[in-house]
Formats: C-alpha cells, sequence, structure tokens
C-alpha cells in the first residue's frame, strides 16, 4: 500500500510531522526540561484509509467467525470421540484424543474471541488519548471538621465516654462472646495424649512381609536387601489402616554383624538383621531409598540420610535426631517379632517428645 | 445518526428500548450517575499494567472451572474399591475422594480438560500475582495512597498460596498426601500447641479420616471466600485511585492520560479475557498436569522420588530442605528448630516484602501522593532490596528442587544444599549490591543522554583528521521523561539542641532514620540528574560533544 492510494484530505497535516519529531533547537528555552504537553495524536493506517479499515473489519469479523465455527467442533468432539480413544500426537506423545480436541476447539473459540475485540480496539476504536483530572484522595478541611464534629456529636449523645459501667460492661460482653465459637472448636479432634509415642507394635507381634503379606523368617532376609514390614494383624481392609500404619512401617535390612558399628544397634538385632522404623524423623515422609554398599538409607522428600549400620544416624540432610530402631528377634516357630514397642516416639519430633 | 434515531422516537412518544431499560435501572440503582463517572474512565496503556488483568482472570476461570469440579468430586476418605475404566488401578482400595478425581479424568467427558485448566490456571494465577507484585513494587507503585491496595494484593497472594495447597491435596493422592504429611511434621515442630493444632486439623493422628472433607471447606469456601472481597476491594480501590502511569510528555501527577473504558478498555480487557483463557484451554488440551494416576493413592507408607509441590510452595519447600536438622532437648520437651525455623522464616520473608511499602515512606518521610512510576533506576535502594527479595525467593525454590538439580545436572545433592545454605546468606547480599552498582550505573547513562544527546554511532572525521562520534540531542519529549523523577535530600538527624538552646536527646529512631536516609538518597547512592543549568551550559557553550 503506498500513499498515493490514500485520499488527500484524510493524510495528516504536515506541521503534525514537524511536531512529532521535535529537536531541542525549538525545545523551552527556558527550560528544556518542562512538560512539552501531550504529542499529538499519530493517525493509524485504518484512520486515514477506509480500505485498511475494512480489511481490519473483516479479520476482526473472521476471527468471530472462527470462534463459532470452534465451538461447533466442541460439540462435535463431546459427541463423537469415545473417552478411551488415544493418539499420538507429535512431541508431546500418546494422549486422550478427546481431551485434546476439546481442549483446543474450546481454546481456539476463547482465544478467536479475544483476539477479535483486541484487534477491533485496536485498529478501529479510536486510540486518541486523553487526559483525565485526578482528584485529591484525602477530605478537603472543612469537610474532615464537619466529619469530626459530627462523630463528636454522636459520641456525646451515645454517653458512651461518660457511662463507664455501660462501655466496660459492652467491652466484656464483646469479648467474651467469642469465646463460645472457640470453644466450639474442641471437638476437631481428641487431644494427643500420649498417641504419638505408641505404635502397632509390641512384644511378640510378628514382623509381616508388605508385599507378600507373610510373616518374615531370618532367612527370607538376605544380605543388602530392603524389606518393608508390618505388625502382624495389620490388614489393608481396616478402617484404621492408613493410621495405624503411619507409625508402625518398618524396614528391615540385613548387614553383616561386624559392619554394625552401633552397639545398642546389634543388641537390638538379629543375625545382622535391624528393623527400623520407616518414617522420617524430619517431616514423616516413608524413607525408601536404600543404598547397599554403604548402608545409607536416603529420603526422597528431603534426602535426610541415616546411617543404617551406625545406629541409623543422621549423616547428611535437615533430620534432626536418628531413626527409632525396633529390637528383634526370633518366636518359637522360628519367624521374626518384634521384642517390644519402639522405645522412643517415631516420625517428626514434636513439643512433647523430649 | 443517533439524533435522527431520537427524534424518530419521540415522534412515537417512546424512548428506544435500551433507555427504558436504563431509566428503570436508574430509578433503582442509581446507574447514571455510576456511568456518569466511570464509564469514560481513563485506563493508561502500558504492557505491564496487564499481569494484574492475568491474575484476575484466572482467578475467574479457577472459580468457573472449580464449580464444575465440585459436581463430581467426592470429599470423603471412606475406603473404595475401584471399578472405574482405567485399568491398572482396577480393584485398589482408595479414598473416595481419589476415585471420584479418577472418576473426572477417565469417565466424565471433558472432566479431565477442566480438571487440567483448573489446575494451569492455578499455577498461572499464583505466577501472575508474583509477577504483578513485582511490577508493582520495584515500579514504587505501592506508595501512598495505595499502601492499602499493596496489603490486599499481598494478602491475595498468600491466601492464594494456601488455597492452592488445600486443592491440589484434595484428590489424595501420593503426591498431594506427602505433601500434607510435611504440612503435619511442619505443625508438629510448633513449640507448646504443634501436636494439638495438628489434632484438631486432622480430626486426631494423621491421615484419619477428615482432612479431604476439612480442606475442601477451607479450600472451595472459606479461602476463595476471603479472597473475592479481598480481590473486590483491590478493584474498588484501583478504580478509586485511577491508574498510575509512567512519567512522560503530557503527563503529571495530577493526570491520568490514557484511553476511555467504553470501548477501548471494555474491548481490550474483556478480550483479554477470553485470550488467558483460551491460552489456559489450549496449554490444558496439550500438557498433563498432576496425572494422579499414575501416582495412585496415598499411602502414609509409601513415597515417590522426585516429590515436589506446585512451584509457588517450591519455596517453603526449599526452606525445610536446606535446614540443618537442629533440636534441642530440655525438661522433656523439643525445639524442633530444624523445621520450625524454616516455619518463621517463610512469614517473616513473606513479610518482609508486606511491610516494605511502609518501611520506605518512614524512611522518605514523604507524605504526598504518587501518581507518576518510578523507574526502577531511579531508586536503586528500593530497586536493590527487591531483587535480594526475589534472589532468596528463588534460592528457596532450587533448594526446594535440590534433589531434581542434583538428579538432571548430574550434581550432589550434598553440593547442591550446601550451595544453597551459603546462598541463603551470600545472594541477597551479592544481589543487593550488584543490582544497586547496575542502577546507578543506568542512572549516569541517562544523565549522559540528557546533557550530551543519543550516541548516534555516526564517526564524523573532522577537516584537522579528528574523529568524533555525533551525538544527536535528545527532543523536550525525551528530555522531560528522563528528569521527571524527584530525587530525595537524604534526611538529617536535628539539631543537637533544641529551641531554647539545651541540649536535647535524639531518639535511636532519628538516628537510624537518618542513617537509612542516607543510605537510600546519599551521596554516591544516587546519581544528581542534571540541571537545566548544566544542560544550557554544555548545549549552548561548546558546541559538538
Amino acid at each position: 500500500m503506498s500513499s498515493q492510494d490514500i485520499p488527500e484530505e484524510n493524510l495528516p497535516a504536515e506541521q503534525d510531522h514537524a511536531h512529532a519529531h521535535t529537536a531541542v533547537s525549538v525545545a523551552d528555552e527556558k527550560d528544556p526540561f518542562s512538560d512539552p504537553g501531550l504529542p499529538p495524536h499519530e493517525h493509524r493506517i485504518q484512520d486515514i484509509d477506509e480500505r485498511a479499515a475494512k480489511r481490519s473489519e473483516r479479520v476482526v469479523a473472521m476471527l468471530f467467525t472462527v470462534s463459532m465455527l470452534a465451538t461447533v467442533g466442541f460439540i462435535a468432539s463431546y459427541v463423537t470421540i469415545p473417552k478411551d480413544k488415544s493418539i499420538f500426537v507429535f512431541p508431546i506423545g500418546h494422549i486422550s484424543a478427546l481431551n485434546f480436541a476439546l481442549g483446543l476447539t474450546l481454546g481456539a473459540a476463547l482465544f478467536c474471541i479475544g483476539a477479535g475485540a483486541v484487534h477491533w480496539a485496536r485498529t478501529l476504536m479510536s486510540d486518541v488519548e486523553v487526559a483525565d483530572e485526578r482528584h485529591a484522595i484525602s477530605a478537603p478541611p472543612e469537610v474532615k471538621a464537619k466529619v469530626l464534629a459530627d462523630f463528636k456529636q454522636g459520641a456525646k449523645e451515645s454517653a458512651l465516654g461518660r457511662r463507664k459501667l455501660i462501655r466496660n460492661t459492652m467491652f466484656g460482653a464483646l469479648t467474651l462472646v467469642p469465646l463460645s465459637g472457640v470453644v466450639l472448636l474442641r471437638d476437631l479432634g481428641p487431644l494427643p495424649g500420649t498417641s504419638l509415642r505408641h505404635t502397632a507394635w509390641s512384644k511378640g507381634k510378628l514382623l509381616v512381609n508388605m508385599n507378600t503379606n507373610e510373616p518374615l523368617r531370618p532367612s527370607d532376609v538376605a544380605v543388602g536387601s530392603l524389606t518393608f514390614a508390618k505388625p502382624e494383624g495389620v490388614e489393608e481392609s481396616q478402617e484404621d489402616f492408613q493410621n495405624v500404619m503411619a507409625k508402625a512401617a518398618l524396614m528391615i535390612i540385613r548387614l553383616q554383624p561386624d559392619n554394625i558399628k552401633d552397639k545398642r544397634e546389634l543388641e537390638w538385632s538379629h543375625e545382622g538383621i535391624v528393623a527400623y522404623s520407616k518414617i522420617c524423623t524430619h517431616v514423616g515422609c516413608p524413607i525408601s531409598l536404600y543404598e547397599q554398599q554403604t548402608h545409607h538409607v536416603l529420603c526422597p522428600c528431603h534426602q535426610s540420610t541415616f546411617d543404617l549400620s551406625d545406629g541409623a544416624r543422621v549423616i547428611f540432610g535437615p533430620a534432626g535426631h536418628a531413626l527409632p530402631q525396633l529390637r528383634i528377634g526370633v518366636s518359637e516357630e522360628g519367624y521374626l517379632q518384634a521384642l517390644g514397642d519402639f522405645e522412643e516416639p517415631v516420625g517428626p519430633a514434636f513439643w512433647e517428645r523430649g | 445518526m443517533s439524533t435522527s434515531e431520537n427524534s424518530q422516537s419521540r415522534e412515537r412518544g417512546k424512548a428506544p428500548a435500551g433507555e427504558r431499560v436504563a431509566d428503570w435501572a436508574d430509578g433503582r440503582l442509581g446507574i447514571y450517575s455510576l456511568a456518569k463517572s466511570n464509564m469514560r474512565k481513563i485506563f493508561p496503556d502500558h504492557w505491564s499494567f496487564m499481569l494484574g488483568e492475568v491474575c484476575m482472570y484466572s482467578f475467574i476461570i479457577i472459580i468457573l472451572t472449580g464449580v464444575y469440579l465440585t459436581l463430581f468430586f467426592h470429599p470423603s476418605m471412606n475406603e473404595v474399591a475401584y471399578h472405574g475404566s482405567y485399568v491398572p488401578l482396577q480393584g485398589q482400595l482408595m479414598s473416595e475422594a481419589f476415585n471420584s478425581t479418577l472418576h473426572i479424568s477417565f469417565d466424565v467427558r471433558g472432566g479431565l480438560l477442566i480438571r487440567q485448566i483448573h489446575h494451569w490456571a492455578a499455577l498461572i494465577f499464583l505466577a501472575g500475582m508474583f509477577v504483578h507484585m513485582m511490577r508493582v513494587f520495584f515500579t514504587g507503585a505501592f506508595r501512598k495512597p495505595r499502601e492499602i491496595n499493596w496489603l490486599f494484593g499481598f494478602l491475595l497472594f498468600v491466601l492464594g498460596m494456601f488455597t492452592g495447597f488445600t486443592g491440589y491435596s484434595l484428590p489424595d493422592d501420593l503426591l498431594s498426601g506427602t505433601g500434607v504429611r510435611f504440612t503435619e511434621g511442619a505443625i508438629l515442630s510448633m513449640p507448646i500447641v504443634g501436636t494439638y493444632i495438628s489434632y484438631f486439623l486432622f480430626g486426631g493422628e494423621f491421615p484419619g479420616h477428615d482432612f479431604v472433607a476439612r480442606f475442601y471447606s477451607i479450600h472451595i469456601l472459606l479461602l476463595p471466600g476471603i479472597m473475592l472481597g479481598l480481590m473486590v476491594g483491590h478493584l474498588i480501590l484501583v478504580f478509586y485511585h485511577k491508574h498510575t502511569q509512567f512519567a512522560g510528555p503530557g503527563k503529571s501527577e495530577k493526570n491520568v492520560v490514557g484511553m476511555p473504558l467504553l470501548p477501548v478498555y471494555m474491548a481490550k480487557a474483556g478480550g483479554f479475557f477470553f485470550l488467558v483463557f483460551g491460552v489456559i484451554a489450549a496449554i490444558a488440551a496439550t500438557t498433563q498436569i498432576n496425572p494422579i494416576w499414575a501416582m495412585g493413592p496415598y499411602r502414609p507408607d509409601q513415597v515417590s522420588t522426585g516429590a515436589q509441590p506446585d512451584w509457588y510452595m517450591g519455596f517453603a519447600e526449599g526452606l525445610i530442605r536446606y535446614m540443618p536438622g537442629w533440636e534441642v532437648n530440655f525438661w522433656g520437651h523439643t525445639l524442633v528448630l530444624g523445621v520450625f525455623i524454616p516455619l518463621v522464616l517463610f512469614g517473616l520473608v513473606l513479610g518482609a516484602i508486606a511491610v516494605y511499602p511502609f518501611i520506605e515512606s518512614w524512611v522518605t518521610g514523604d507524605k504526598s501522593e504518587h501518581h507518576i512510576l518510578d523507574r526502577p533506576r531511579n531508586a536503586p535502594t528500593r530497586t536493590g532490596f527487591g531483587v535480594a527479595w526475589v534472589t532468596v525467593y528463588m534460592v528457596g525454590l532450587v533448594g526446594g528442587g535440590n534433589d531434581l538439580i542434583a538428579t538432571h545436572f548430574h550434581l550432589s545433592i550434598n553440593d547442591v544444599t550446601w550451595f544453597v545454605r551459603i546462598f541463603f546468606f551470600a545472594g541477597p547480599v551479592i544481589a543487593f549490591v550488584v543490582t544497586k552498582r547496575i542502577c546507578l550505573g543506568l542512572q549516569r547513562r541517562d544523565r549522559e543522554k540528557v546533557l550530551h544527546g543519543r550516541e548516534t554511532g555516526i564517526i564524523k572525521r573532522l577537516p584537522h583528521g579528528e574523529f568524533i562520534e555525533v551525538h544527536e540531542p535528545l527532543s523536550q519529549e525525551q528530555l522531560h521523561t528522563l528528569t521527571a523523577h524527584h530525587q530525595y535530600e537524604p534526611a538529617q538527624v536535628g539539631p543537637a539542641v533544641d529551641e531554647n538552646g539545651v541540649e536535647r536527646k535524639i531518639k535511636g529512631s532519628e538516628k537510624l532514620r537518618a542513617k537509612l536516609s542516607n543510605a537510600y538518597y546519599g551521596e554516591d547512592n544516587q546519581i544528581p540528574k542534571p540541571t537545566v543549568e548544566e544542560y544550557k551550559e554544555i548545549t549552548s557553550g561548546h558546541g559538538h560533544h
């Protein structure tokens, strides 16, 4: 589009141009930094050429039309595409065809409305900048004086300041009444008591393999392996299973007895088999990464690292104390069993832990 | 055209239908008076002003999609066996919450799309608020009269974080359950009240059977209700204060220059809602988010590696990861500093940015209204503080993803953790110093440009052989824009004797204020902007430079 095609009378006047590029030479002599005022409006092509404006109109209308078609596409996809159909889309891979189609058609339907409206605003609506006056936020002094006088009058009429008995009992009543609301919150839960100190483990409870659901024998635990266990009698179908496991989850590994550095750990083990709480002492994630060679376990949540050959003491990361060990032995039938509950609370530390 | 229409309708003795409806409404709501001041309200134009719009629109999208999701979601922790159409989990025990989320994802047509739009919009909402907040901070838009609106926005950001957290915890999947466990551990670390709050929140021991239902009511009613109120308040104040604007020709503290609400902003802002919604829908169509079926239902004795919260919680996650595991045992009690300090720091770091406007206004002692935005370079100390704050935040994010950074870049997890431990302290200091230097450098360049003009890149050889670069003088518009900012004088400690010549006690706060003020506006902490005299001397005197 060359400027010759534009009707002469629509072209911006020459002096407009000159003004827009005012150089310093014509700047304010007294104060060249002063505000020169709003720059003159520069016309868009749509303002001076009706054909360009028509083109913009068509683009906007086309975008709105595409949006309508996309909505039709959305409904068609909803009706025709089975919900279990998957398609391959490069580079995403195999994805749900329905989700893909619905999302793209909905996206297009919405986006085109937005694009149309914005294009309309940018090319066809007036882009002349106008200035609006601001008004001070704070009230003028006389308004303030009036309000203060009104308030004083009101306060005086209420006699709140004079009749202290009313004031004090009212404040008392208003202070006390929310207490009912606080009291009502009491039954949100039971008091902790000593429940955080106990787990489902007790003397004589067999160690049951989480995977096979069978009681473990010492021979089932190979050197270098990591086994997860639960107390006997705890089943997934039980109502309190999650609560029980949140404290009782156990990990069992077998070390060479010579490799056990901690004396108590050795005493509480059986033929090198040691049982530790699986619940991290940091904030309670289940620990699951075991490094055979070093006997370190790592919590995958916050990377606390414990040395299982040395009383599970913390060797790295944010945990504050060692993992509690469960004292184990062998029952008469030759199964691994607990010789009591954990001696200290499992899981994250808390105020009453001591 | 409208006049002819009017006269035609007058002939029939009736106003047009639209006008009659408006009359009816005006008689009851007073809409004409409302529209008089607002219909042609002026909005200034700057790309960064749309950041807040992104937040508002994603919030609306979250509400729309969220209402849809409540139609199908069962906020219950009753254990059920799965019998839906996702084969790998057939027969597995799971909570009804998880079960219904699978149902939404696989058996409700479009359910997965709405779920993904909801989650993506939440991430974008929080990211939008973060960037919007930074825009407001670095341009000084929080100054009088907008401090309260800054606090409204800050509260929206913090509540948004917790609404997001309670939301992504609802499906009761392995990943979010681990996050809830983390929350429980953090609550337990609080001295004296920790165990009680935990038992009251979870209805007893973790995880119990209550938290999904409780989080649900917090997530869909309590927090969004407060947020909706805050957002309406935020918008009312934006309308009332009128928008800020950058300095420029024709713009002053007394006016606002831009285009009217009707029609330009109606179309632009209204259209922008559809653009945001459309983009989020397209993302949700193509980019999977939170595939709970791949993680499985929550079990307190199971976990997956690479567990990450949603991004806005990564900062808190980082604090808790790189804090050393300090525990103090005394008199039968444990002070779990290793978890409690991060919990406190989380509040302190967020609080620091919230109270900043009040600190700055105390230091400047400036009581006037500010509607012209600062360029970040012209407030070097503020900008330095802001970048330092962002650095702390980002160090937290890096720390929160230390495992992923270690595996992706083949680094030692211990090294990454030590790096963030050190950088938590060193990072903000370095960031502050470097940022301030850069700001001062940019101020010098502006000064240079004003006094000597723009470098054109044209090298000219003079008759006697000397080469000079031609500098082009700036236009008055540019000169005005570059010199319009106000420069404060550093506050001084008042005289040591009062008006009667008696020695007076100088308060510590007064000294502190003078010190801070000097750090903000003293020599070497801001570059004096060129004066008209300097400019005239150079331009009139020796010509080329």
